[in-house]
């Protein structure tokens, strides 16, 4: 392969980020997009002129992540913001939030699209409560990677001690968490570069990679469920022309697992059984499709099969149910979530009514301890409540299965997303 | 074991496949705006893959400025009559003889701001309820906060801080009457990620993105083609150079680079070297830093 084709070998790392004003966050995306070249001209242009208007001494690298002129003149971020850069090894998409308590459902959402969440910890502070409220998100969201950046070093002496005190502290906490399986520790220096593209002469003694390396070689291929065969039917193809008469196609994107020509399938929630005809992406015939792929299908029998059906294999059924068990983070300003409330319930393909049955607790996302006996969430909030749903829901656990374990909820006056929840 | 992994591009297109799906599932009337340029029709491209072997279910929407290359219009309209998809065409020249908007004046006049108006005028007149475009995150600060479906008020507005959070797959894209989406499937693409998808599917596109000889000035740091409505001023000059174009908008506005890339494999090297955005060579987001956020407020693209 020559190296103009290089790039049909590339894959794809979304990661995540959260920190405060001053831990560094911005500096080190600016870093890692300095070094490696994804910043153009025109930009760093751009961002010079925005760093002399606000007297600054160096070209502040954190203003290249400042997206809106409303946040720039606050000096905050105030939403996710996407970012991406290349090596070429793989593209990432850096799902970048703040990190203020009043900034969780930014983390959550940053959170839920993202194979790895990158955690900055000030070497002078140490584990601080942002740092427990970053890590337990990441796992609530069920991210199996932390890379964890102990950032700052150079204003500790780049000691080795410092270092192995906070990767304790660290460990001391982490080991409570549920989904996170693999935990990397980088000692860095954001503002001086060390360990972010080049490896560190400043700290011999660390023998581990430079961040950008982990984040090209970090290995997600067998992160996603490819077990349990889910399809979710989005959309039905049907040309009504005389070259395709009694073409019916299911379009759709796997959700998790492998469908394969002449499969064995059932529909839900009919129940029926028949088998996979074709598998079509655009007009190329395909022997197989996996998650994250969007296909079409074809069926031997006439079913009837429309949007917010599910195929799956008749041995290997997800869970049904109206009554779900849930774990939610609280997204809305105006409205409090309270027993009884109705929503519209957003998941897979499926649009239903839900409304909330119980409400049992709240954990506080600085103590990790649960708040029992409470009438309602805040903005902000995340715990566990019982919802009743109108229909049956196909489902998997959010831990085995991040897309059919997942769900939003909708406010049906004023049409907002208030709520996200993860399945039990 | 066999290897599940997607490439980073199949990854992109199966994402943007599933959001035409779901605007087409979930809007009654969509319409896919379609200005000529190289992400809208990628973006078409995708379309046609996500609903074959049917037709694309919703209409294309050009809003023409008037000031086009005329390359832009020929190949709009035998790619148009290629899909098998209808054409609505709004005219900045016919909001501007409604009296619905007004000609810039002075010496850098340009119809790029205009187009809102039109745009909005067509959504109405049409009654579409989601337009899909092909803007990308990475193409400019203001958009790097942009959601998939990205909501607009009665009044076409966006108000970057009354956006809905998006999770996992799950896109809401309820709205009151009158309300409107912009549905964005590429997203998450790069520059680059649309000129390697275009080379990996082998996907036409016009001659203006690729080296030809053409009569150009240097205005304002940008190289502009001389048409009808670029000519030369005092103290200006035009030549004829090897050029080509990264992004292709209205003429008065759209900067050419230096380029001897005659094919899509040298352009994607050539912008692998580049050291310059492509928006860089833009005139209207050089007017300032806020340029582009100011536009989208008022119902840009």
């Amino acid at each position: 392969m020559g190296e103009a084709d290089a790039y049909l070998d590339m894959d794809l790392l979304r990661f995540t980020t959260a920190g405060s004003v001053d831990d560094g966050k911005s500096t080190l995306i600016g870093r890692l997009f300095h070094d490696s070249k994804a910043i153009f001209e025109d930009q760093l242009e751009a961002i010079e002129r925005s760093s002399r208007k606000r007297g600054d001494d160096n070209v502040n690298l954190a203003l290249l992540t400042d997206g809106l002129r409303a946040e720039r003149e606050q000096g905050i971020t105030i939403d996710v913001a996407y970012r991406y850069f290349a090596t070429p090894r793989r593209k990432f998409i850096i799902a970048d939030t703040p990190g203020h308590v009043q900034y969780t459902r930014n983390m959550v959402t940053g959170a839920s699209t993202a194979n790895l969440a990158l955690i900055l910890v000030d070497a002078r502070n140490g584990v601080v409560e942002q740092t427990r409220r970053h890590t337990f998100i990441a796992d609530l969201l069920g991210i199996k990677h932390v890379a964890v950046c102990i950032n700052k070093m150079d204003l500790v002496g780049y000691k080795e001690e410092a270092y192995h005190q906070i990767v304790a502290e660290y460990r001391d906490f982490v080991s409570r968490l549920e989904n996170v399986t693999e935990l990397t520790f980088l000692p860095i220096s954001a503002l001086k570069g060390d360990n972010v593209v080049e490896r560190s002469e400043n700290m011999p003694w660390y023998e581990g990679p430079p961040l950008l390396y982990h984040l090209e070689n970090v290995y997600v291929g067998s992160d996603a469920n490819h077990v349990d065969a889910r399809f979710p039917v989005q959309w039905v193809i049907r040309p009504h022309s005389d070259e395709h008469h009694d073409f019916r196609g299911f379009a759709g994107r796997v959700a998790g697992g492998v469908f394969k020509k002449g499969d064995e399938v059932t529909i839900l929630p009919s129940g029926f059984s028949t088998r996979i005809s074709r598998i079509l992406s655009g007009s190329e015939e395909r022997e197989n499709a996996f998650f994250p792929q969007s296909v079409t299908i074809l069926l031997k029998d006439e079913i009837d099969v429309s949007r917010g059906d599910m195929i799956v294999k008749p041995n290997n059924q997800p869970k049904i149910s109206q009554d779900l068990d849930s774990r939610i983070c609280w997204f809305s300003a105006s409205r409090k979530l309270s027993r009884g409330g109705k929503f519209i319930f957003r998941h897979t393909t499926k649009e239903a009514q839900a409304i909330v049955s119980e409400i049992n607790y709240k954990v506080d996302v600085n103590t990790l301890r649960k708040v029992e006996e409470i009438d309602g969430f805040e903005m902000n909030d995340i715990g566990r409540v019982m919802l009743r749903v109108s229909q049956p829901v196909f489902h998997d656990a959010y831990r085995s299965n991040r897309n059919t374990g997942s769900f939003i909820l909708v406010d049906p006056f004023t049409n907002e997303t208030v709520a996200a929840g993860m399945l039990r | 074991m066999t290897n599940y992994n997607l490439t980073h591009l199949h990854q992109l297109e199966a994402e943007a496949i599933f959001i035409l799906r779901e605007t087409a599932a979930q809007f009654e009337r969509p319409g896919l705006l379609f200005s000529g340029g190289k992400d809208s029709i990628v973006m078409a491209h995708l379309a046609q893959k996500a609903f074959s072997p049917s037709r694309i279910p919703f209409p294309f929407v050009h809003v023409d400025t008037g000031h086009n290359f005329p390359e832009t219009n020929e190949f709009r309209d035998s790619f148009v009559e290629e899909l098998g998809v209808q054409l609505i065409v709004g005219s900045v020249e016919d909001s501007i003889n409604r009296g619905t908007t007004t000609e810039e004046s002075g010496p850098d006049a340009s119809r790029n701001a205009l187009q809102s108006v039109t745009l909005l005028e067509t959504i109405e007149q049409e009654t579409l309820d989601a337009c899909l475009g092909g803007g990308r995150r990475d193409e400019e600060k203001a958009r790097a906060k942009e959601r998939f479906f990205s909501h607009r008020d009665a009044f076409g507005q966006w108000d970057p801080k009354n956006q809905r959070p998006e999770l996992w797959n799950l896109f809401n894209g309820r709205k009151g009457p009158g309300e409107n989406f912009r549905v964005f499937p590429l997203s998450n693409w790069t520059e680059m990620d649309v000129w390697q998808y275009a080379k990996l599917e082998q996907i036409a596109l016009p001659g203006l993105y690729f080296a030809h000889e053409r009569e150009v000035l240097e205005r304002n740091g940008s190289l502009l083609a001389v048409t009808d409505f670029v000519t030369p001023r005092e103290n200006e000059s035009s030549a004829t150079e090897t050029v080509r174009f990264r992004t292709i908008g209205d003429a008065t506005c759209t900067g050419a680079v230096r380029s001897s890339a005659s094919n899509l494999e040298e352009v994607i090297s050539e912008v692998a070297a580049s050291r310059v955005t492509e928006r860089g060579n833009r005139a209207d987001d050089r007017r300032s830093e806020a340029a582009m956020e100011d536009r989208k407020k008022q119902g840009y693209f």
